[in-house]
């Protein structure tokens, strides 16, 4: 006999799950080759024509014109030419399959008959009902806890003993969230905080803050790694006193910020700079780089720490413009507010130690710099000038210096065109 | 009130809350002009403008990295990705940035984004329009999953996640979209995040699912009912945080538990459900415990037989039903 096979709706596009027959193509005792379009259908997505998967004869069709049925389902019987191979071999081990899952259950008999499931074992004992008496409906003869329940319905009788109460009844509302112990609140560590003393000691500890480290680090590399050299000029800023007392007022007027002394050593330093480059290089083993910009690097003193923030392309600025970048960096430094930006690319440092009362100084280089300078305090001084003692303002001029690049004669060069353009300041000067 | 679909029961939740409150935008890949490759947010750009309809180019990260943004200054966007297959490049943004701001600011910032993302497979997708993602994000503190199975829950715990105040990832099922409908009220409503919900009452098995693979088990428990099987079903709805209460007490009904879901066996939402029981409720078991999963196999198959192997359906889901039942 030829075996009759159904067609059904496939799947024919995304997240579709229903279909429409719009209408037959063919009849009930059409033949239909394999492939062929059977009927159209309407979907919400695409309108197409059924193929049909076998060749053969259509024997009775099942869903009718205009009738919507979910993708899957048989439309129509179509009695085939021969039978399907697929079929009939998909057909046979599902069957003995099935026989040997059956022979497979048989074979287990009543092993399961003595294995108690942690459930009936609570059960039993809070019941006091001994298993060996109770049939098992389970797998293999288990018993289940269904039976234990069953059982103890039956007797309708409970045991004296009181139920005993299973730990995982007695607080259902208690439910783990985390680790191994879990009813416990997670520990809160005991830190030691920055300054506590500690009993008994006279002495407290503080820990190194990341800045602070920073120096350290910096101050260690410098000291060790570079040889350095000191020397100290003392230079005579009367004329700049004078000039600064004459034009600070008008300054503040005009600029909103402090006319300082460090503006103007600023400009003397860096235009020494330009005529000895060699003060803004650095040490690089088999060479000496000498740097084209004069980036300054200032020194920014507070109560615990020091930066130091860098004017780029010093030499390209006014004593003015220096002025407002002093102030700038300074505030900045103060409030902690100075950006990695503003800490990198110095060439040369200075620092204004005068401005802390000290009158000399032996700087560490800013590594990996050639030199450092300080300006220290202007103090009233007698001084002899032509054989005759005059009342003069002065400051001391403090270089340390890498001794692997500088040597004193250079060094001393430098310092005397920076003492030569501090003094040659005069009333002329143009801030602008 | 009225039956409709799941997928329309997920546009009038973004609708109501775009009506709402101004805050409220969708964004995503086609959700503007074309309305979302499946029609998902059709009708909003037309009734609240191209500002809060975003169409975005092809970029998840973007999506998800300027939804995140945004959410942090205040609004309340509903991400789309366009199927959860893509999400994979919004990953890190999704991870590292939306689940852990509240923490790593100290409570200073909050990120009230959802992201909705289709998954799972059986539209002939293969394996870049199939995946089921969940286990990726499972796990992450400081996100929440929701995953919903009825239209009820579809547009209750979508209306919830744009108003909870901390990222949302909404796993909506592409195959539910148009097969699965329900009552829906009309009226506003949420379902509360984090509570699972018990679609039937039973007393032989529990069967613990979430998203498609329920209209799998309902199906069966109707059918194993005239065998004389009762099942117990929980739809956890929620998959982060798992509703552990619920779980444990629809166990404790049975203390036989078959945990269904179509992502793969291995890591999965199941593998937590079932460590969870035996963590709490060893002594209350009366059977071991069972997951029906999709297989550990990389991918899902374009090829119809294939596909239909990498799939549940009611068959499987039976047969699993009635072995944990003859236990």
């Amino acid at each position: 006999m030829k075996p009759v096979v159904e067609i059904v709706i496939p799947q024919l596009a995304e997240s579709l799950v229903s279909a429409t027959i719009d209408k037959w193509l063919k009849q009930p005792g059409d033949r239909i080759e394999i492939y062929e379009p059977i009927c159209e259908l309407i979907t919400d997505k695409v309108s197409a024509e059924l193929p049909s998967t076998i060749s053969g004869t259509l024997v009775k069709i099942l869903v009718g014109n205009g009738e919507t049925v979910p993708v899957g389902t048989p439309v129509c019987l179509v009695e085939a030419d021969s039978a399907p191979q697929g079929e009939s071999e998909a057909a046979a081990p599902s069957a003995t399959e099935e026989s040997s899952q059956a022979a497979s259950s048989s074979e287990l008999g009543h092993s399961m008959r003595n294995r108690y499931s942690p459930a009936v074992q609570q059960l039993a004992a809070e019941h006091g009902v001994d298993l060996s008496g109770i049939a098992g409906t389970g797998l293999g003869g288990r018993i289940t806890r269904k039976d234990v329940l069953a059982y103890v319905a039956g007797k309708g009788t409970r045991s004296a003993n009181a139920p005993i109460a299973a730990p995982g009844t007695q607080s259902p509302q208690q439910v783990r969230s985390t680790g191994l112990h879990l009813s416990n609140e997670p520990a809160i560590p005991t830190i030691e905080t920055q300054g506590s003393p500690i009993p008994g000691r006279g002495e407290y500890f503080i820990d190194v803050s990341p800045v602070r480290n920073t120096i350290a680090r910096n101050m260690s590399q410098s000291a060790t790694e570079i040889p350095q050299g000191w020397m100290m000029i003392e230079v005579d800023v009367t004329n700049l006193v004078v000039l600064r007392n004459k034009v600070k007022d008008e300054f503040m007027k005009r600029e909103g910020i402090n006319l300082t002394y460090l503006a103007f050593v600023l400009k003397a330093v860096v235009n020494a700079i330009k005529d000895f480059p060699m003060m803004n290089s650095m040490w690089a083993v088999d060479k000496i780089i000498v740097k084209r910009d004069i980036n300054i690097s200032l020194a920014v003193g507070t109560e615990e720490s020091v930066a130091t923030p860098v004017i780029k392309n010093a030499d390209h600025k006014t004593i003015a413009g220096l002025a407002r970048e002093i102030d700038d960096l300074a505030r900045r430094g103060r409030e902690g507010k100075l950006t990695l930006a503003d800490m990198t690319g110095g060439t040369f440092t200075v620092n204004n130690t005068g401005s802390f009362g000290s009158i000399v100084t032996k700087p560490i280089i800013n590594y990996p710099q050639a030199a450092i300078i300080t300006f220290e305090s202007i103090v009233k001084r007698p001084v002899v000038i032509n054989d005759m003692i005059a009342v003069r303002s002065m400051a001391n001029l403090c270089l340390s210096l890498d001794h692997r690049i500088l040597d004193g004669v250079i060094c001393g060069r430098f310092m005397q065109r920076v003492k030569d353009n501090l003094e040659s300041y005069s009333l002329d000067t143009q801030l602008y | 009130m009225a039956v409709i679909d799941y997928i329309s029961a997920i546009r009038l939740a973004m609708k109501e809350e775009m009506e709402q409150d101004e805050d409220v935008f969708v964004l995503g890949e086609d959700v503007g002009v074309k309305g979302g490759v499946f029609t998902t947010t059709k009708g909003l750009l037309e009734q609240f403008g191209e500002m809060r309809a975003l169409d975005t180019p092809l970029s998840e990260s973007a999506i998800a990295g300027v939804a995140i943004g945004a959410a942090m200054y205040g609004m309340k966007p509903i991400a789309e990705m366009q199927y959860s297959d893509f999400m994979f490049p919004a990953t890190n943004q999704i991870i590292s940035e939306a689940a852990k701001i509240r923490y790593r600011s100290n409570n200073d910032w909050n990120c009230p984004v959802v992201i909705r993302a289709p998954i799972g497979g059986g539209i002939f997708g293969g394996l870049y329009h199939s995946q089921c993602p969940e286990s990726v994000f499972f796990g992450t503190p400081g996100l929440k999953i929701v995953a919903p199975y009825r239209p009820y829950d579809a547009k209750g715990l979508l209306k919830a996640a744009v108003r909870d105040p901390d990222p949302v990832i909404y796993f909506e099922n592409k195959k539910c979209y148009k097969m699965i409908e329900g009552e829906v009220p009309e009226h506003d409503y949420t379902v509360p995040i984090g509570e699972a919900n018990l679609l039937r009452e039973g007393d032989d098995i529990t069967v613990i699912g979430y998203s498609l693979p329920l209209y799998f088990i309902e199906q069966a428990a109707a059918e194993l009912a005239e065998e004389g099987i009762s099942a117990h079903v929980l739809d956890l709805r929620t998959l982060q945080p798992l509703d552990k209460n619920a779980i444990l007490e629809a166990v404790r009904k049975t203390g036989k538990v078959l945990i269904v879901h179509e992502d793969n066996k291995t890591g999965g939402i199941g593998a937590e459900v079932s460590a969870i029981i035996a963590e709490e409720l060893l002594y209350e078991l009366d059977a071991p415990i069972m997951r029906l999963c999709g297989p550990d196999v990389p991918a899902m198959p374009i090829n119809p037989p294939g596909e239909k192997n990498f799939m549940l359906n009611k068959e499987k889901v039976k047969e699993a039903m009635r072995n944990l039942a003859l236990y």
